[in-house]
């Protein structure tokens, strides 16, 4: 390889550094103070991007010109600053103290709401913005043409960092940020009004976030997926560099721009992959990011969960019943119903796998959708490529998820909080990555067909019966390890990990074995859908999936047994009955979220049980009597 | 004594099921120095907790010159004259000791002169030649007394002090007593919790006694050093 090529190489190492550090830097400062991982400063960069494609319209229109573009660019992010207020004032304001999980789904029901917004404004066509008056040709270097544009934007990250640090450096409200990011309640004793501090925070996250979607306009043409795309993007730096550290967040960006640049010669198919090893590497070896430090436990973390109860006897009636109406079901459901029940019915063992680490483990999960879907993907291959019969592949399906949960969560329990969850987000959207560009192995995008269950289980009402008896066996196995001395180490572990380690319980042991126990179950749920559905796509691994199981969870309520159930149910049917009747039921799904969130953080069962005391016991931390 | 400062009464604080405060009364007299005394455990830090707005009591009457400050959030009941100073000192780590004063700078009522960095450093001769340093590279004694400039630098009319002495090796208890002493003589109300009955004697005039989350004893400070009976009831481990 010539030098010219590896040197313009680098060049372009550099400029997506760039883009990549600019489009972080918002959401490392947003962390930092507010403690909130902000999912929606995808949507911020989006919306960017878009606004700055309206002005410079009709900007360029008026009069063509450098004065015009750049004019629209600044005018984009101003507006996505104050879009950035009113989240604060709006949502972020009611959200400080709730539990991470809370925050997390708050801040992506924002994701989904803008982004059917974003298609109601601007369609779902990708807008190719203006390129920018002046900077349109080429550089020579080395023999070799460079974009001016990316040459600019070389100098543009380095010029947004230095702007920073004279901000945090120069300015009182500079100093007020960096105090508030090292002891925010200490900052309010000095007389310090933290609201206001908070909402200028979020003004210069969005505002930033802003400034990088505009810029990228030139670059590539806006549309409605670069917010989830830069976010994880994001997400990856923001960690690499340490959770709040601007200048963490610049080394991480230049250390991924110009492994991408690199890495993409010598493994042109691990791109996506290739962030999140890094990620995981430096995790291994520093925890906190490359220049962040350990986070104060927050007062969430703190405050001692649920404790179980016993089943009363109106619970165990209502059980009862449930069960003689699941196995009557076939006898008067139609085939539909019977799709829907079954659905129904994996999903609940997903939503209460999930839930056995979250609610009674205290692990934050983002990233469940990888055990569940490994566990599609491992009974689909077998069965694709090695002709295997289902049974065998519903078997191995449990098997391929919790060796993976195995390998992960060794990894993802060294750490806790907001760190661990992005971790385990990282860990799915490197098996998204895989199953989307491995496309010999895994079909990449369309997936895989035809796994049709074996001859005896194709009726509807024996797989039906088939996926009961396994989720219930499944479900049950799961209850019983809650009730167990193993729940109660893991319920030990989650209220205080150093009083547990003070007792004998290893924390990170405990942790382990019930983040595997939970993907093994995840995987078992993964094998009978992909059997129910007859194909795969790598749209199981993504996201959206784990959200799902999180919102299931949330919907249910998180510190009840139960809940999970409850809340996958009415997910799966709410999905059924009101996607077809909508054209925006992200928004649907995001305002769902918002609500439950802000107005309703016990959950279905949660209230439920507040207003019948018999169906659900108050949270007292006794156990049942054994 | 002159009108009180502070004036609280019936406070009743629990930390979750767990109460601390029963029905706690006190005042601090204009330019007046009391101190909180008791054993670890009694209350001493929750009551200035409380006062501040860092805890939130269930009951009881906090007023500040006559103004009711109970259930208003730290920053406004700061805003009102009160300044409090942590007994973990809590001054930011990261930050050098000048950006620790900024991040405590507040306007001064009108007619008052304001605390600025260089009178501050006159008080803390330590201080001076570390302004540039980070916080978290200065010694413990140099943090406490940092923490309580930091505090100062808002200009308050009460300092509640929590422990100042704490940790702290026996010159640096005596220069902090020495600029607390100064620090009454330039008008500024104090209420500290303390343990060490040396130094409490030396800069407080009132004592009150807290044990069990209630007052047990107050009077002159001189009568509490005269009287061995209410020392060992109360203070001796």
């Amino acid at each position: 390889m010539d030098p010219g090529f590896l040197f313009v190489q680098f060049l372009n190492g550099l400029a997506t550094a760039s883009f990549l550090f600019m489009a972080s830097a918002g959401l490392t400062i947003v962390f930092g103070v507010t403690r909130i991982v902000n999912f929606a400063h995808g949507s911020f960069y989006m919306l960017g991007a878009y606004i700055a494609y309206t002005l410079a319209g009709v900007f360029m229109e008026v009069a063509y010109g450098a004065v015009s573009f750049w004019g629209a660019i600044f005018l984009a992010a101003a507006i996505v600053g104050l879009l950035g207020v009113l989240l604060e004032l709006v949502v972020l304001r009611r959200i400080y103290d709730a539990p991470e999980l809370f925050q997390l789904l708050a801040t992506f029901a924002v994701v989904l709401i803008v982004q059917d917004l974003v298609r109601m404004t601007w369609g779902g066509e990708d807008l190719l913005g203006p390129r920018a008056p002046g900077l349109k040709s080429f550089v020579v270097v080395l023999d070799r043409r460079f974009p001016e544009y990316e040459l600019a934007m070389i100098f543009a990250g380095p010029l947004v960092l230095g702007a920073l640090w004279l901000l945090f450096h120069r300015t009182r409200f500079g100093v007020l940020v960096r105090a508030a990011t090292l002891d925010r309640e200490m900052v309010g004793a000095l007389g310090v009004n933290q609201a206001l501090l908070f909402t200028g925070v979020l003004f210069l996250g969005a505002f930033l976030a802003g400034l990088a979607g505009a810029l990228q306009l030139p670059r590539e043409p806006a549309n409605p997926y670069m917010d989830v795309n830069i976010i994880v993007e994001a997400f990856v730096v923001t960690v690499i560099g340490g959770m709040g550290s601007v200048t963490g967040a610049f080394l991480a960006a230049l250390l991924i721009g110009e492994l991408q640049a690199f890495g993409i010669l010598i493994f042109p198919k691990i791109t996506l992959v290739l962030a999140f090893l890094v990620m995981a590497a430096v995790l291994i070896v520093r925890p906190y990011g490359l220049l962040g430090r350990p986070q104060a436990e927050s007062h969430a973390a703190a405050r001692a969960g649920a404790g179980l109860a016993a089943g009363t006897p109106l619970q165990r009636s209502l059980w009862m019943g449930l069960l003689a109406f699941l196995l009557l079901l076939p006898l008067f459901a139609d085939e539909y119903s019977l799709k829907l029940a079954i659905e129904l019915l994996i999903f609940g063992l997903f939503a209460f796998s999930l839930n056995f680490i979250m609610g009674w483990g205290g692990i934050v999960s983002f990233g469940h959708a990888a055990y569940f879907g490994l566990g599609a993907y491992g009974a689909a291959l077998l069965v694709h490529h090695l002709a295997w019969p289902m049974e065998a592949a519903i078997l191995s399906a449990p098997l391929v998820a919790g060796v993976a949960a195995l390998v992960f969560g060794a990894l993802c329990v060294r750490l806790s909080g907001v760190y661990l969850a992005m971790l385990t987000l990282a860990f799915a959207q490197i098996v998204y990555a895989i199953a989307f560009q491995w496309v010999e192995l895994t079909g990449g995008d369309n997936g895989l067909i035809g796994i049709w269950p074996s001859s005896w289980a194709s009726s509807r009402t024996v797989y039906y019966y088939l996926t009961l008896a396994v989720t219930l066996a499944g479900i049950g196995l799961l209850w019983r390890f809650l009730y167990a001395p193993f729940g109660y180490s893991s319920r030990a572990v989650r209220d205080s990990a150093i009083r547990a380690d003070a007792i004998g319980i290893d924390p990170r042991y405990q942790r382990w074995l019930a983040f595997t126990v939970s993907g093994i179950a995840a995987g078992l749920g993964g094998g009978l859908y992909v059997f129910s559905k007859g194909n795969i796509d790598p749209e199981v691994l993504a996201i959206p999936t784990s959200v799902d199981a999180l919102t299931m969870v949330l919907l249910g309520g998180v510190e009840t047994v139960t809940g999970p159930l409850a809340g996958a149910a009415l997910l799966t049917l709410l999905k059924d009955f009101v996607m077809p009747l909508t054209l925006y039921w992200k928004m649907v799904m995001g305002g769902l979220i918002l609500a439950m969130v802000l107005a309703f953080p016990k959950g279905l069962v949660g209230i439920l049980g507040d207003r019948l005391p018999g169906l659900q016991a108050a949270p007292t931390g006794r156990e049942r009597p054994a | 004594m002159s009108a009180p400062v502070l004036e609280v009464e019936g406070l009743v604080t629990f930390y979750g099921r767990a109460q601390i405060l029963f029905d706690l009364a006190l005042e601090v007299g204009e330019g007046e120095v009391v101190v909180l005394m008791g054993r670890n455990g009694a209350g001493k830090s929750t009551t200035l907790k409380s006062i501040m707005g860092l805890v939130r009591p269930t009951a009881g009457g906090i007023r500040f010159r006559g103004r009711d400050i109970g259930g208003l959030p730290p920053f406004r009941i700061a805003r009102q004259g009160l300044g409090y100073v942590p007994e973990e000192r809590r001054v930011f780590a990261e930050l050098t000791v000048e950006e620790n004063l900024e991040v405590g700078r507040r306007e001064p009522p009108a007619g008052r002169d304001a605390w600025t960095p260089q009178r501050l450093f006159a008080l803390f001769p330590n201080l001076a030649e570390l302004r540039r340093r980070r916080a978290d590279r200065i010694s413990g004694g140099e943090q406490q007394m940092l923490a309580i400039a930091r505090t100062l630098m808002g200009n308050p009319e009460l300092l509640l002090l929590d422990e100042p002495s704490e940790g702290l090796a026996p010159v640096i208890v005596d220069q902090m007593a020495t600029a607390l002493a100064d620090l009454r003589r330039h008008g500024v109300s104090i209420l500290l919790s303390e343990q060490n009955l040396h130094f409490a004697g030396r800069i407080a005039e009132r004592a009150c006694i807290i044990e069990k989350g209630q007052i047990r004893w107050r009077g002159a400070m001189s009568d509490l050093l005269a009287d061995e009976e209410v020392r060992r009831a109360y203070l001796s481990v």
